[in-house]
């Protein structure tokens, strides 16, 4: 059925307007053939909901059995091979299988079309071939864990990883570099689609501070990842063809292994927080009711962040043998990256200021965010300045630090979007008490198990051993349980989120009155997102316009979304 | 209307593609742009190799920075005679593919244009059929890293790496060029008329320019050190 609906039930209130769209993306087409061979860019970030969400449970698995080992001094539930390939799969599977794809590939796709009002990505077919790359690349690395493991860490460091690893090495890295095409597909594909596919009059500054966040993201896929893909195609040569490149004892260098696995993996922690950053913007005004502070220097603290990203890897190398010269520009170019990372802090601030706040549970995640992404930037200083951080490299403070960027930064927004956008996505509300518990127990839950571990390393712990000495249990006593809280919070959004699918309340098309083309056509969206071709006359977060007095807009919408 | 706009209709119509097809724009205007957005994704897809070959040719630098000496005994032993064939053979593809290119764009040209991608994959056929005789060669005067290896100076294995792993990384993109090449020929044989005009036509042959490009850096890298001078 692809006509009108004219359904009355489909509508969440019957006093909301009936747009008269075609039936959701959800509806058209039911057979398992319709999802894996569809086009539709909704459709796609469903399926990869579907694999991050699978990805996030394995890795989360895990860090439970390495926190768990680290509960007491000794080794008492696995060996240190078994502990090795434990945190290694950890890191594997977070990073590039979750981390990388997660708020992109499932909030981006769903949404960047429909922000700028476009009908789909510019290339829905490379968007498919995208999903069933990453896909391989993921089962690629599962078969080497199941084969027997990895166990040189997320980093592959050379010549662990070339000469001396006995375990399946090979087979993940190629699983990792086969899901960097998918990455690149995505990265070309959104770029394309932000030049190409504005709806009329959605110029490049009326863009929302996502699409924006998703282009600047996109920018980095493209030009790191190539470099990433070299650097394993070498690790996979050096090891089945017995290449000299990174081999001491043949004149090889292993420290550039290094260089070059950083010049990507330090841009991909801005893969990992600029798409969380966009989220924030769009949550933090929605709730409240405040236009964005500063919107152009938003805009180009996000492009500051790409492109100086890429100019500051070698602060991951101040322990290996760097000139001191090379050390200082580094460092320096490491606290410059961070200007930018504070006009966004301070502007989000400012966004607040008498504004309108409501707490619902999105806003929960999203000032989470706020505090745990300036307790990571802030630490982030600290291993940026040399001293501190040859007293602290490969400690547990690192291991803290790039915790609080990654899963307090970076899961929380992507939880915030999760929220967010759920109603738009399925049709369908969650219980809002629920979602806020989880909210409270996941901030209280990550500070518990991280907080402790800056101590840790503070103190001298080392990174990568399941034993340690006695005096550092009470930190890892008080990080274990911290983890198993968190594990909590973390199944809780699977099982209420689940259920608000079969159970929850019909949506609104625009539940929380907020600005943003997202929100004008029905939740779910038709097949081709909007009715018409929508025209964009006002820049975003049009909330509070110029002459309306600050005071009591509703936040819920008491009317129908008019489009 | 005329047969020649008929013509240009059909084919608009036969290339358009979701959701281009939905902005809202005449026909031929949104073919156009269409098409410019195509060229516009290789073209970024091209930037993304870029980097994946600058990461490799910056790995040649450093290495030949640290060990010149040992770089330019070894480049010796590569043979220029099969590296300058190549770079003949690949350049004349790319004037083929920058042909196949114009003329797919006009009407009456059909038959230029399919000559042009035949040449391109013959000749490129032929650079990798050179390619193999010189592999094998290679393999028979020992210039395979490892035990065994002709020469003594230790950072010649450096550079027999790379070449290894170069030139083969290279082969592949050549393959994968050759592999699309065919297949716009074998689609134009499906449906006559399928060239004219479509936008795969220059995705296509942008792609084989920029592979033609990395030869032109790799020749003097691995033929011509330590021959020059």
């Amino acid at each position: 059925m692809s006509g009108a609906s004219s359904d009355a039930s489909t509508l969440a209130n019957p006093r909301e307007l009936d747009l008269g769209l075609p039936v959701s993306y959800l509806a058209e087409g039911r057979s398992v053939a319709s999802w894996l061979f569809t086009t539709d860019h909704k459709r796609i970030a469903i399926l990869y909901a579907l694999s991050i969400t699978f990805f996030f449970f394995i890795g989360g698995a895990a860090a439970t059995l390495v926190r768990l080992e680290l509960f007491t001094p000794e080794g008492n539930i696995v060996g240190a091979d078994t502990y090795n390939k434990l945190f290694s799969l950890h890191g594997i599977v977070m990073v590039w299988f979750f981390l990388i794809p997660s708020i992109p590939t499932t909030m981006g796709n769903f949404l960047l079309p429909l922000m700028i009002g476009a009908r789909d990505l510019a290339f829905p077919k490379l968007n498919l071939i995208s999903w069933y790359l990453n896909m391989a690349g993921g089962l690629l690395t599962l078969a080497a864990v199941l084969a027997g493991g990895i166990d040189t860490g997320w980093t592959f460091y050379v010549p662990y990883s070339t000469v001396f690893s006995n375990t399946f090495v090979t087979l993940a890295v190629l699983g990792v570099f086969v899901s960097g095409f998918s990455t690149i597909a995505t990265g070309v594909n959104f770029i394309a689609t932000v030049h190409y596919l504005r709806a009329p009059g959605m110029t490049w500054f009326r863009l929302p501070l996502f699409v924006w966040a998703m282009y600047t993201t996109s920018l980095i896929f493209v030009l790191a990842t190539p470099v990433l893909a070299l650097t394993l195609v070498l690790v996979i040569a050096e090891r089945t063809f017995n290449l000299p490149i990174f081999d001491p004892a043949r004149g090889g260098d292993p420290i550039l292994f290094q260089h070059l696995f950083w010049f990507y993996s330090h841009p991909a922690v801005y893969i990992m927080i600029l798409p969380a950053m966009g989220v924030i913007s769009e949550v933090i005004t929605c709730y409240a009711r405040r236009r964005i502070f500063g919107y152009s220097f938003m805009v180009y603290a996000l492009v500051a962040i790409a492109v100086i990203g890429f100019f500051t890897w070698g602060h991951h190398m101040f322990t290996s043998g760097m000139s001191p010269f090379a050390a200082l520009v580094f460092s320096f170019l490491s606290f410059i990256v961070a200007v930018p990372s504070a006009i966004k802090v301070f502007n989000w601030t400012a966004t607040l200021y008498r504004g309108q706040i409501g707490f619902e549970s999105p806003m929960l995640y999203a000032l989470g965010f706020l505090g745990l992404f300036t307790m990571g930037g802030l630490t982030g200083l600290f291993l940026a300045s040399v001293p501190i951080d040859v007293h602290v490299q490969d400690t547990y403070f690192v291991v803290a630090h790039f915790h609080y960027i990654m899963v307090g930064a970076s899961v929380s927004a992507y939880f915030a979007g999760l929220h967010f956008w759920w109603p738009k996505v399925t049709g369908r509300m969650y219980p809002e008490s629920w979602a806020r518990f989880a909210a409270l127990l996941m901030f209280f839950g990550f500070n518990l198990t991280f907080f402790p571990q800056f101590i840790a390393g503070y103190l001298g712990m080392p990174r990568r051993y399941y034993t340690y000495p006695p005096e550092f249990q009470v930190w890892n006593v008080l990080s274990s349980s911290g983890a198993a809280v968190l594990a909590a919070a973390y199944l809780m959004p699977l099982g209420y989120l689940t259920w608000s699918l079969f159970f929850g309340g019909r949506a609104l098309n625009d539940p929380w009155n907020a600005t943003g083309l997202e929100w004008r056509t029905t939740s779910p969206p038709p097949r081709q997102n909007f009715f018409g071709n929508p025209q964009v006359l006002a820049p975003p977060y049009d909330y509070h316009p110029e002459a309306t007095p600050p005071g009591d807009e509703p936040r819920i919408a008491e009317k129908g979304a008019l489009t | 209307m005329s047969a020649g706009g008929d013509l240009i209709e059909k084919t608009a119509e036969r290339h358009r593609r979701e959701p281009w097809d939905e902005l809202g724009l005449a026909g031929e205007r949104a073919f156009a742009y269409q098409r410019a957005g195509a060229t516009f994704g290789i073209w970024i897809f091209i930037a993304s190799e870029v980097l994946f070959f600058g990461a490799l040719f910056l790995l040649y630098t450093a290495m030949r920075l640290e060990h010149a000496a040992d770089f330019a005994i070894a480049a010796r032993e590569t043979n220029i005679v099969y590296g300058t064939l190549n770079t003949a053979l690949l350049l004349t593809t790319g004037l083929c593919a920058a042909i196949a290119s114009q003329a797919s764009e006009q009407k009456g040209l059909q038959r230029l244009t399919l000559w042009c991608l035949g040449a391109t994959v013959l000749l490129g056929l032929a650079f990798m059929a050179v390619k193999g005789v010189e592999y094998s060669e290679d393999i028979e005067k020992h210039l395979l890293p490892g035990a065994g290896f002709a020469l003594k100076e230790p950072a010649t294995q450096l550079f027999f790496g790379f070449y290894w792993l170069a030139t083969s990384i290279h082969a592949i993109h050549l393959s994968i060029g050759i592999a699309l090449v065919v297949r716009l020929i074998w689609k134009e044989w499906r449906e006559p008329g399928f060239l004219f005009e479509s936008p795969q036509v220059e995705v296509v042959m942008l792609y084989w320019g920029f592979v033609d490009m990395i030869w032109i850096v790799l020749y003097p890298m691995l033929y011509l050190d330590g021959r020059a001078g």
